[in-house]
């Protein structure tokens, strides 16, 4: 099996110095792997950061700002307390299914993380089907969720679960076919080639018209995957407790808490690879500069994180009818359209380059 | 794969069942990864595990009460099934160590785009006439469940 794992080439010649090449090749995917796990659970803790304080600024409130630096170490600290709190769950209920549940959930978000271009050199698992592997680990995930709902044996749970199985198995559609509008576009999923085409103008330059239309919807669908307002019919405070996760505390509710995070998190940065050229410079000013394509593409996930955090608190909560009629009604057709424009405008080569 | 497996057979509580295939259906995605059928493996875990089994729970969230266990065949039925079972398994067994399977060594991995034009061309080898039949026998099942969900209704208007 050929893996091409970019980054790690440094690890693996000093690794390889070291024992024989397959012990080597397993010890540099564990260190890869336990580098991720780090930076994520950090990276995690800071989105919940910042979700609060842009809640703040949304409220006209000021947010935590005492623990830290204007509050850096807010989460920290809440991470740290929710490690040592006391691990509860209901009678009765299937406790190899309610333990299982999330780790479920927290794996197929670290899964998908893997393939994402950070830069040219930083990609732990250039795959060739990159795209359609994102897709297909999303789908897991919400397995987690309906299994943690259904084995609490309690009825908010339950309907909170089965909520997110509509909703999510609806929207991944759109999710796909708007992703595919742009696979048109590249001519290949693998993540890596899909930046390189990119380099004569972000796709949704290239694209034009369809490509911003497929931008909207895959905004507007990726916010109900990740089951956020105005989608959270899953959560839904004022009618559910809170949903699905109702029974969990302690480290079991802060994986759902965090892979909810982490989830939007790789929704903005699938749509700044596939829509704003992942870690290219705009107008490649830095181009001379290979290690700057990090900042490029966390400062562009990170707008697009702001901006599904925007809907959150901007937008009230939709009923379960209207969801699955936006949907259903609207998304789905106005896509499967726009993907026949986007064939005809690839085949009549109408694509604008720079 | 195979311990899984039993369990998924063995275990008395429904939903538990449901997982333990779902634990079965990945480790094969995950073989399906190792001999670099990257595509093969990616469908796999979409239509499988994200799929079929989401099906199967939501149809055991529906009908499946917590608390409740499957019930324990009787001996009789045991005993058939199982012996129906071993000889499946011989079968099985004796055919696939009969074959010789040739050794390929795989050095290029599938890409989608080989895939996508084998599945259209229309020369030898090429697959275009079961995938226009799949997908005419695909429709007709969407219209129908279509029409079996709508039956009520058309038949109230019909009336008035």
């Amino acid at each position: 099996m050929r893996i091409p794992l970019s980054i790690t080439d440094n690890i693996q010649e000093w690794l390889v110095s070291m024992m024989s090449e397959s012990a080597a090749s397993y010890v540099a995917m564990i260190i890869v792997a336990l580098i991720y796990l780090g930076i994520f659970a950090i990276a995690g803790l800071f989105l919940v950061l910042i979700e609060r304080r842009v809640a703040a600024w949304f409220q006209l409130r000021i947010g935590p700002n005492r623990v830290g630096f204007q509050g850096l170490l807010q989460t920290m600290a809440d991470a740290l307390k929710l490690v040592s709190k006391e691990l509860t769950g209901t009678d009765r209920a299937d406790k190899f299914l309610y333990n299982l549940a999330p780790y479920f959930v927290i794996i197929s978000a670290l899964m998908a993380l893997g393939v994402m271009p950070f830069t040219k050199e930083f990609q732990a698992f250039d795959i060739n089907i990159g795209i359609f592997f994102l897709i297909a680990i999303s789908s897991i995930g919400v397995i987690g969720i309906l299994l943690g709902g259904w084995a609490s044996n309690n009825k908010f749970a339950l309907i909170g679960a089965m909520r997110s199985g509509v909703q999510t198995i609806s929207y991944e559609l759109s999710v796909g076919l708007s992703l595919l509008t742009m696979i048109l576009l590249t001519g290949s999923l693998q993540l890596s080639e899909i930046v390189e085409v990119q380099k004569g103008g972000w796709l949704i330059v290239q694209g034009h018209i369809p490509a911003i239309i497929a931008f909207m919807i895959y905004m507007i669908a990726g916010t109900a995957e990740t089951n956020r307002a105005p989608f959270d019919m899953v959560e839904a405070e004022s009618e559910l407790g809170a949903g699905f996760h109702t029974e969990y505390s302690g480290m079991k509710f802060a994986y759902f808490f965090l892979a909810e995070f982490i989830n939007m998190f790789l929704i903005a940065a699938i749509a700044a690879t596939v829509f704003f050229g992942a870690w290219l410079s705009p107008f490649g000013i830095t181009e001379s500069i290979p290690w700057l394509g990090v900042f490029w593409f966390l400062a562009k996930t990170l707008v697009l994180v702001f901006l599904m955090m925007w809907f959150r608190w901007t937008f009230p909560r939709l009923r379960v009818d209207q969801l699955l009629t936006l949907e259903w009604k609207y998304l789905l057709p106005i896509n499967l359209v726009n993907i026949v424009i986007m064939a005809f405008i690839v085949w009549q080569k109408l694509i604008i380059q720079i | 794969m195979i311990v899984f497996a039993i369990a998924a057979v063995r275990n008395r509580k429904m939903l538990r069942s449901v997982i333990y295939l779902l634990f079965v259906l990945v480790g094969i995605a995950g073989i399906f990864f190792l001999i670099d059928y990257n595509f093969l493996a990616a469908v796999q875990l979409t239509v499988y595990a994200g799929g079929i089994i989401v099906l199967m729970i939501f149809s055991v969230l529906l009908v499946h009460h917590i608390e409740l266990e499957l019930e324990v065949a009787k001996p009789l039925k045991q005993i058939i099934t199982a012996i129906t079972c071993l000889v499946g398994t011989g079968i099985v067994l004796t055919n696939i160590y009969a074959h010789e399977f040739n050794v390929v060594e795989n050095n290029i991995s599938t890409t989608t785009a080989d895939i996508g034009s084998r599945m259209l061309s229309y020369e030898a080898g090429g697959f275009i006439l079961p995938f226009e039949v799949i997908s005419v026998v695909l429709l007709a099942a969407m219209i129908g469940a279509i029409v079996i969900a709508k039956g009520k209704k058309l038949t109230n208007k019909n009336e008035d």
